[in-house]
């Protein structure tokens, strides 16, 4: 037990530390995340063939690809590719971009393309009715989206962005070989230091047991509220 | 564009997607025997048997395989006793390491599936081979196991997707799959885009012919 002590002696609030890091990292690609699968389903469920595909491209590459490759692509190119940006506008020094940002861009880039598909698949079997609806009521175009379909739609999703948050959580663990302090990089420390990689491997899985229980006890809670009337 | 650079990796990575190819197969096999295991653990009536089963797929499926590996590698290797018995002879190697933590997952993931696929038989079936003066082992393994398994081909599909993609964690112990070699071609060329698309593309082709596949026999077995 003394392994897990706060303060010099033990590894208890490195540990604690790391769990924290895990979960900005988890909530952090989830929210970009979303921010891709905000541009890519309209993409999907467009007309236009063109977007379509690249809409079509976008999940297939990365559902597809190992995530481990995607992140070695924005380790190894992610600076690579701001510097060449930055010297089209006449930048030329060194640019370095934290872990953090690498990491959660990486992982979100990913847990979008599985958003993608599930908000999709809600729009898509919520009732054409609703649709039309929406439209003879004379409402504008955005507020058609936010006050009619986004409801429907949220309900319909929660289940499986849930399943998406466990996904996303779980592959946070493979940015530590990016150097990100998370809970895996951390258990790598402290099993290097202390010889012990058994217990800081197994005391990893435990906290990332407890993290997926606590999240779905959550998500539960919201799928409570949104299904209210159903 | 390095096109060059391509080119010349380009049977660097072959190769090396033999070796993902080798560590797919053979954790699915034994992945598909200790999930249909699990997954009849999980039917059975005894509460002990049936929680033991539910506690093995909640643990596997709620950690990272990463985790798992890195357990499994560094972890047990610690433990002096497993030294000094035969295990080791197995447990010292990253190849067979890295199988086993990947046909424990796959077994958590495929005895889900299954366990689901039984539920949903109906009982009409079975009580129809129970009438016919079938045994109930015979009924098991005759009627129950083959329309488990035409059930779950989708969901059973998506599984060998993800773990081909998980087989890419190998590369964390030393192993030098498709993603170990694009690594350590990236790292010494600082050209990840164009290893990245060679690598990518023989990912994605296999994902195409794993995909085709399962649709092939979903037709070839279909129940109309």
């Amino acid at each position: 037990m003394e392994l897990l002590a706060f303060g010099d002696t033990g590894w208890g609030d490195e540990l604690f530390r790391a769990t924290l890091m895990t979960i900005a990292v988890s909530i952090t690609a989830m929210l970009i995340g979303f921010g891709f699968a905000a541009i890519f389903t309209p993409l999907k469920l467009s007309k236009i063939k063109i977007l379509n595909l690249a809409a079509n491209i976008y999940t297939t590459v990365i559902r597809g690809v190992p995530e481990l490759l995607v992140i070695y692509l924005f380790f190894f190119g992610g600076s690579g590719a701001i510097m060449f940006v930055a010297s089209m506008f006449g930048y030329n020094e060194y640019i370095e971009i934290n872990a953090f940002v690498t990491g959660s861009f990486a992982i979100g880039i990913i847990s979008g393309a599985y958003s993608t598909e599930v908000f999709r698949g809600a729009i898509q079997s919520i009732d054409k009715g609703q649709f039309e609806a929406a439209k003879v009521l004379g409402f504008s175009k955005f507020k058609q989206f936010y006050k009619i379909i986004l409801p429907q739609m949220l309900r319909l999703a929660i289940p499986n962005l849930s399943n998406v948050w466990q996904i996303t959580l779980k592959d946070t663990s493979l940015i530590s070989v990016t150097g990100l302090v998370e809970i895996m990089r951390q258990s790598y420390i402290a099993a290097g230091s202390t010889r012990d990689p058994l217990f800081f491997y197994s005391f990893a899985a435990v906290l990332y047991l407890l993290l997926t229980f606590l999240s779905m006890k959550l998500i539960n809670k919201l799928e409570v509220k949104y299904s209210r009337g159903h | 564009m390095d096109f060059d650079l391509m080119i010349d990796s380009f049977p660097k990575l072959l190769n090396a997607a033999v070796v993902t190819l080798k560590l797919l197969s053979v954790s699915l096999i034994v992945g598909l025997f200790i999930g249909l295991l699990f997954a009849t653990l999980r039917i059975n009536k005894n509460i002990f048997i049936n929680k033991f089963a539910y506690g093995y797929s909640y643990i596997f499926r709620g950690t990272p395989l990463l985790v798992q590996i890195f357990i499994i590698y560094f972890g047990l290797g610690q433990i002096e006793y497993l030294r000094s018995t035969f295990l080791w002879v197995i447990l010292k190697e990253p190849y067979w390491c890295a199988i086993i933590a990947f046909s424990l997952n796959t077994g958590a993931y495929t005895s889900e599936i299954l366990r689901s696929a039984f539920q949903t038989i109906k009982p009409g079936i079975i009580e129809a081979g129970k009438s016919l003066g079938i045994s109930n082992k015979i009924i098991f393994y005759k009627i129950q196991i083959p329309i488990a398994i035409r059930q779950s081909l989708p969901a059973y599909g998506n599984e060998i997707i993800l773990m081909m993609k998980g087989t890419s964690l190998a590369s964390t112990v030393t192993l030098m799959d498709l993603t170990g070699v694009a690594k350590y071609i990236i790292s010494t060329t600082f050209k990840p885009i164009e290893v990245f698309i060679v690598a990518g593309g023989i990912y994605l082709f296999m994902t195409f012919i794993i995909h085709n596949l399962i649709k092939f026999l979903e037709k070839k077995y279909s129940f109309n």
